[in-house]
C-alpha cells in the first residue's frame, strides 16, 4: 500500500506528457546520437523512484533533473568510447519530416560550454525557471541566468536559422 | 524568446514510440513494471486488460473508465504503470479465441489481490461455472459458504475485477433474467448468448 501524500498517478501519464520535452532536453544537451540513451535512461530511473515522489513535486523539474545526470553519465561513456563520426546519424532532415533533427542546431550548441549548453536546453525548452536550472547546475541563479543568456546569444550569432533553412517555403 | 527552437518538432511521434517500447522493455527486464496494460476490441467494447507480474488484475469495461480503473490501479497496486502490450499477449489471444467461439476456458495466471474475503470467495467459485451454464445468485451463494448472503454475491459479482475471464455474466436471478452487470445488461445478454450457440 502506499504512503499518504505520495501521488498515485500511472506512470504512463508522465511518459505521455513529459516524455517529447524530455527528449529535446536530451537532443539540445547530449545531441542527437546518445539522446534516446539518455532520455531511456532518464526514464528508467524516473520509474524506479516514481512511488517515492512527493505529490507537490514539479514532475517536470525531478525529470529534468534525472536527465541531467544521465546525460553527463552518457557523454563520459561517449568519452571513453570515442564513437567514429562514421556513426553519425544522417543530418540535416528538416523540420516538417517527423523524425527532423536539425543537424545544424545541434552543431551550435554543440560548440556552446557544457553549462550554457545546459542553462539554454533547461530555459529555453524545458521553461525552468533560473532558480531550478541553479540547483540542478549548481552556482547560483544570476549565473545560470547569465549562462542561458549568453549561449542564447552565441547560438544566434553562430546559428543561422532561416526560414529557408527550416523548410516553409519552397 | 525561443525562436531558434522553432525548428525542433514538438513531438517526435516515430522516435515516442520507439523510446516507449524500448521503456517497457527495459522496465520489464529490472522488475519495474509493475502493472502491464493494453486495450483490446471486442465485441462488449475496448477492454482494458491489466497485469502484475503474478498475473492477471484487472479486466475492465469501456463503461468503468479506463483512465479512471488505471488511476484506482495506481493507488491499490502501484503507480509504475506502462502500456506493455507484451504481458497480456497470452489473456489478449485468448479472449479473442473466446470472443470467435472457440475458446471455452481461460488458461491465464490470475492476480485476485483487488478482491478479498467473501467477494473472492465467490470469484474462487465462478469458474466453476461452466461455459453455456448458469447460476442463480442464490446457488453461488450457498456454493461460496453461505447460502444466506444472496446480495453479497450480487455486490461480488458488481465489483468483480476480472469480469469475462471470472465468469461473473454466468449469475443470474433464480427467476431466468439476466440481472445486473459490470459491463452492462446488453454486454452479459451478448455474452451469454454467444456461449449459448
Amino acid at each position: 500500500m502506499r504512503l499518504p501524500g505520495v501521488i498515485a498517478r500511472p506512470f504512463e501519464q508522465i511518459v505521455t506528457e513529459y516524455g517529447p520535452v524530455v527528449l529535446r532536453v536530451c537532443r539540445a544537451v547530449v545531441g542527437p546520437v546518445d539522446a534516446e540513451d539518455a532520455w531511456s535512461e532518464t526514464f528508467l530511473a524516473a520509474l524506479r523512484a516514481y512511488p517515492e515522489l512527493p505529490a507537490d513535486a514539479n514532475v517536470e523539474a525531478w525529470l529534468v533533473t534525472i536527465a541531467h545526470r544521465k546525460a553527463i553519465d552518457v557523454t563520459r561513456a561517449r568519452g571513453r568510447r570515442a564513437v567514429p563520426v562514421e556513426d553519425l546519424p544522417e543530418r540535416p532532415s528538416r523540420a516538417g519530416n517527423p523524425d527532423a533533427w536539425d543537424g545544424d542546431l545541434w552543431d551550435a550548441l554543440a560548440r556552446l560550454p557544457d553549462k550554457q549548453r545546459a542553462a539554454v536546453a533547461y530555459h529555453y525548452l524545458a521553461g525552468l525557471p533560473y532558480k531550478d536550472i541553479a540547483e540542478i547546475t549548481g552556482g547560483s541563479t544570476d549565473a545560470a541566468r547569465r549562462a542561458a543568456a549568453d549561449g542564447l546569444r552565441t547560438l544566434r550569432a553562430t546559428y543561422r536559422h532561416t526560414t529557408e533553412v527550416g523548410g516553409s517555403t519552397s | 524568446m525561443n525562436d531558434i527552437f522553432d525548428a525542433l518538432p514538438e513531438i517526435d511521434e516515430n522516435a515516442s514510440r520507439r523510446l516507449h517500447a524500448r521503456l517497457a522493455a527495459a522496465a520489464q527486464r529490472d522488475g519495474l513494471l509493475d502493472v502491464a496494460y493494453r486495450t483490446l476490441d471486442t465485441p462488449v467494447g475496448t477492454l482494458l486488460l491489466a497485469a502484475t507480474e503474478q498475473g492477471l488484475v484487472r479486466v475492465a469495461y469501456d463503461r468503468e473508465d479506463h483512465d479512471a480503473v488505471l488511476a484506482k490501479l495506481a493507488g491499490a497496486v502501484s503507480p509504475r504503470i506502462l502500456r506493455a502490450p507484451a504481458r497480456l499477449d497470452a489473456v489478449a489471444r485468448q479472449l479473442s479465441e473466446y470472443f470467435d467461439g472457440g475458446r471455452r476456458l481461460f488458461d491465464v495466471p490470475l492476480d485476485f489481490r483487488l478482491s478479498t474475503g467473501f467477494r473472492r470467495a465467490v470469484l474462487a467459485h465462478l469458474p466453476e461455472i461452466g461455459y453455456g451454464s448458469t447460476e442463480s445468485y442464490a446457488q453461488v451463494a450457498a456454493a461460496a459458504g453461505s447460502p444466506r448472503a444472496v446480495r453479497a454475491v450480487g455486490t461480488a459479482c458488481a465489483t468483480n475485477p476480472l469480469p469475462v475471464v471470472v465468469p461473473c455474466h454466468r449469475v443470474v436471478r433464480s427467476d431466468g433474467s439476466f440481472g445486473g452487470y459490470v459491463g452492462g445488461e446488453d454486454a452479459k445478454r451478448t455474452l451469454l448468448t454467444l456461449e449459448a450457440a
